[in-house]
């Protein structure tokens, strides 16, 4: 029997990420030249199975800026727990000097200044690079996507996803499981996954009509890995046909369907599994709270919620490793797996320096083929930034007042809603915004922006809705995701009431009036989950206020205020 | 530990309680009365009678659930934030192999589905679960 201590030493010993003992200051980086890909990729092979885990990329073929959250907040039991720890706090946890790599990859703080630093993260060709060394300690490594891949950017929606679909097979994952893939809509995801050269996995993709197992995506796959067997358990994201347009697939069903996953467990073990790992689009809480009520789950590898941390969290006898987004991580998990059952791990979250990491130049090949057909409009350059843009954070980012703003302005609306989504990469002072940055922060398959009446009556049920959504104390009620971003709209939340107590202090921002119930106040929004929704595309919306500004300043939203944390 | 399908569910029912207070509907009283009815006032005990909801609905115009109560002799459903809380009433003879049903019903707004069994000796067994309905989130 393992012990809860015998986990904890492994991890300690093994302690993840490179450069948590610093690099010093961060003022023009040295510290970059220091940072090697050896020292980036160094590892001590351990026991006899190798996991390697990417997840969320949302598209993302090219290296990019990635701001992390400031504001993650942890409710119920979740409450300061991992990773609703963030910035210094997140810093002091994990004993991350200021200034490190560590630092830039994992926490807010002084974002624009290292981000001149330390450059740009992610790109698919330094991931395959990553990959093509673990291969190398271990040839049959296991690959897995955990989903959110075949979305978020201008090529992949131009391409339905067959970009990101080429270039992954190049990668040549074992398996992977699925989210906004299904936005795509039903018939061209069947078309992407009979055509995979890999498993397409999902315990819960059920059948919405007979609520049974559909034969296109299937509950786990067996691995023979080192002497031992392996069982991977997708799961999909479960309540995709409500954050997404149902309608769009209204051929299946998901849900968390714990009792199934546990029957899943069960029926891989009495195959001859020796370890259970679930690849998963739950969200970081959701895992947590699974890896509680169903036993016999080895490793969870944890997508959704974008979260990255250095180490992973243990609940009983499972290791939950959450592996970030954009394509900014890859995990690197080893098991000693004998005598029936896992004996220990080693971990390392490895962070895609694209500056530091070599791209794979068959891979980069690949990835500069598929963005030639649209590199032209891609890199049109549509105006400037002298603020850092970004999305991450539970109730706005800057990214998102833009949005808003041009939803005001160029949609003649009082008030403005944006889907508080957590993809979207950053973009730092004083660089050019192309139409390419815009599509990686608003491109999907549902992007018209309507213009609409609502009551303040509706406009608060709104609120209360999505922020049950994220508040709610029981992790198996949250959707992943952050607040809905408001524009023209100041409220007050009070995150430790219960659904329908938590929205007051409604105020419409250019009168400084209170909101009133019964009035109606002309809205506009985008990403709409309803069939048949009317407007100009979001990107269109966006790139004519953007030209109209030129240079993009914003200024500190203070219309949201957060009490009960 | 073998984790039976009943266990989860009882985990389940015992974190979702507490999810929606907000709002409980009058109608909640309406289904006290309704079960009372059903059981002549007698208590209920729990553990032996399992409900499979969805925590959240994807459609709350057709909630898929089911019951399991081995030994029952009946089981019916309530919904107690639906204008008419009584769904649906499942009777199984003494050669009935199994005694669960499945069906699906519509749920006006997030709510509680409440099972209750009568058991072959004359018990009850009762079981509930918070289903919400919601107008849709963002989602990452």
């Amino acid at each position: 029997m393992i012990s809860r201590r015998d986990f904890l030493q492994v991890s300690m010993a093994a302690s993840a990420l490179y450069g948590a003992s610093g690099f010093g200051n961060w003022a023009r980086l040295a510290a970059q030249q220091q940072l090697t890909q050896d020292q980036l990729l160094q590892f001590d092979t351990f026991g006899n199975v190798s996991l390697i885990h990417i997840t969320d990329i949302h598209g993302q073929l090219t290296p990019l800026y990635f701001r992390e959250p400031s504001i993650n907040i942890g409710v119920g039991g979740n409450k300061g727990a991992v990773p609703h720890v963030t910035g210094a706090d997140f810093r002091k946890l994990y004993g991350i000097k200021d200034g490190s790599p560590s630092h830039y990859a994992l926490s807010s703080g002084d974002f624009a200044a290292l981000a001149q630093g330390y450059g740009r993260v992610g790109g698919l060709d330094r991931v395959a690079m990553v990959i093509n060394a673990i291969r190398a300690d271990r040839p049959d490594a296991i690959l897995l996507d955990g989903g959110d891949t075949w979305h978020g950017s201008y090529t992949c929606y131009k391409t339905q996803g067959q970009d990101m679909v080429n270039v992954m097979n190049a990668l040549k994952p074992d398996a992977m499981t699925f989210h906004w893939e299904f936005t795509l809509g039903s018939d061209r995801v069947a078309e992407l996954v009979e055509a995979l050269p890999f498993a397409a996995l999902g315990q819960n993709i059920f059948d919405a009509e007979w609520d049974e197992p559909t034969d296109l995506f299937p509950p786990y796959k067996m691995f023979e890995r080192g002497g031992t067997k392996i069982a991977v358990i997708g799961q999909a994201f479960p309540y995709m046909p409500i954050a997404n347009p149902r309608w769009m697939f209204p051929e299946y069903s998901f849900g968390i369907r714990d009792e199934n996953m546990a029957a899943m467990v069960e029926e891989v073990r009495s195959q001859g599994a020796e370890c259970v790992v679930v690849l998963s689009h739950n969200g970081f809480d959701v895992d947590k709270k699974m890896a509680g009520v169903v036993p016999g789950i080895d490793v969870i590898l944890s997508g959704h919620t974008h979260d990255a941390l250095p180490e992973p969290v243990v609940v009983g006898d499972t290791i939950i490793v959450p592996s970030g987004s954009n394509g900014k991580f890859v995990s690197r998990v080893d098991l000693d797996i004998r005598d029936g059952r896992m004996m220990g791990y080693r971990h390392k979250l490895i962070p895609i320096f694209s500056d530091v990491i070599a791209p794979d130049p068959k891979v980069a090949a690949l990835i500069k083929a598929e963005r030639a057909p649209y590199l032209a409009e891609m890199a049109e350059v549509i105006g400037r930034t002298e603020s850092t843009l970004y999305r991450r954070g539970n109730f706005n980012g800057t990214w998102d007042d833009v949005i808003c703003d041009a939803l005001l302005s160029e949609r003649e609306a009082e008030i403005a809603l944006s889907p508080g989504v957590r993809w979207g990469p950053s973009v730092i002072p004083g660089q050019d915004i192309t139409r390419e940055d815009i599509f990686g922060v608003t491109s999907m398959t549902y992007g018209e922006a309507y213009r609409t009446e609502m009551t303040g009556e509706f406009l608060k049920v709104v609120l209360e809705d999505v922020a049950d959504n994220i508040f709610n104390p029981d992790p198996y009620y949250q959707q992943g995701g952050d607040m809905v971003r408001t524009g023209g709209l100041g409220y007050r939340i009070d995150v430790s009431k219960p659904q329908g107590e938590r929205i007051s202090n409604m105020t419409l921002l250019t009168s400084g009036e209170p909101i009133d119930a019964g009035k109606s106040y002309v809205v506009a929004g985008w990403a709409s989950v309803n069939e048949g929704t009317e407007g100009p595309q979001i990107w269109d919306v966006v790139e004519n206020h953007i030209r109209k500004l030129g240079t993009v300043t914003v200024q500190e939203n203070n219309s949201v205020e957060v009490i009960g944390v | 530990m073998k984790l039976t399908r009943r266990t989860l569910l009882a985990l389940g029912s015992g974190t979702s309680v507490y999810a929606m207070v907000a709002g409980l509907p009058a109608f909640a009283s309406l289904t006290d009365d309704a079960i009372s009815a059903f059981t002549g006032g007698a208590a209920t005990g729990e553990g032996a009678i399992s409900l499979t909801a969805p925590e959240i609905a994807e459609n709350g115009n057709t909630v898929p659930i089911s019951v399991d109560a081995p030994g029952a002799a009946e089981i019916t459903i309530f919904a107690d934030g639906n204008p008419v809380p009584n769904v649906a009433t499942f009777k199984f003879g003494p050669l009935s192999a199994s005694r669960s049903a499945s069906t699906r019903i519509r749920l006006a707004k997030t709510q509680n589905v409440v099972a209750v069994a009568k058991m072959e000796d004359g018990s009850f067994q009762m079981v509930k679960a918070n289903v919400k309905v919601t107008i849709g989130g963002c989602g990452g």
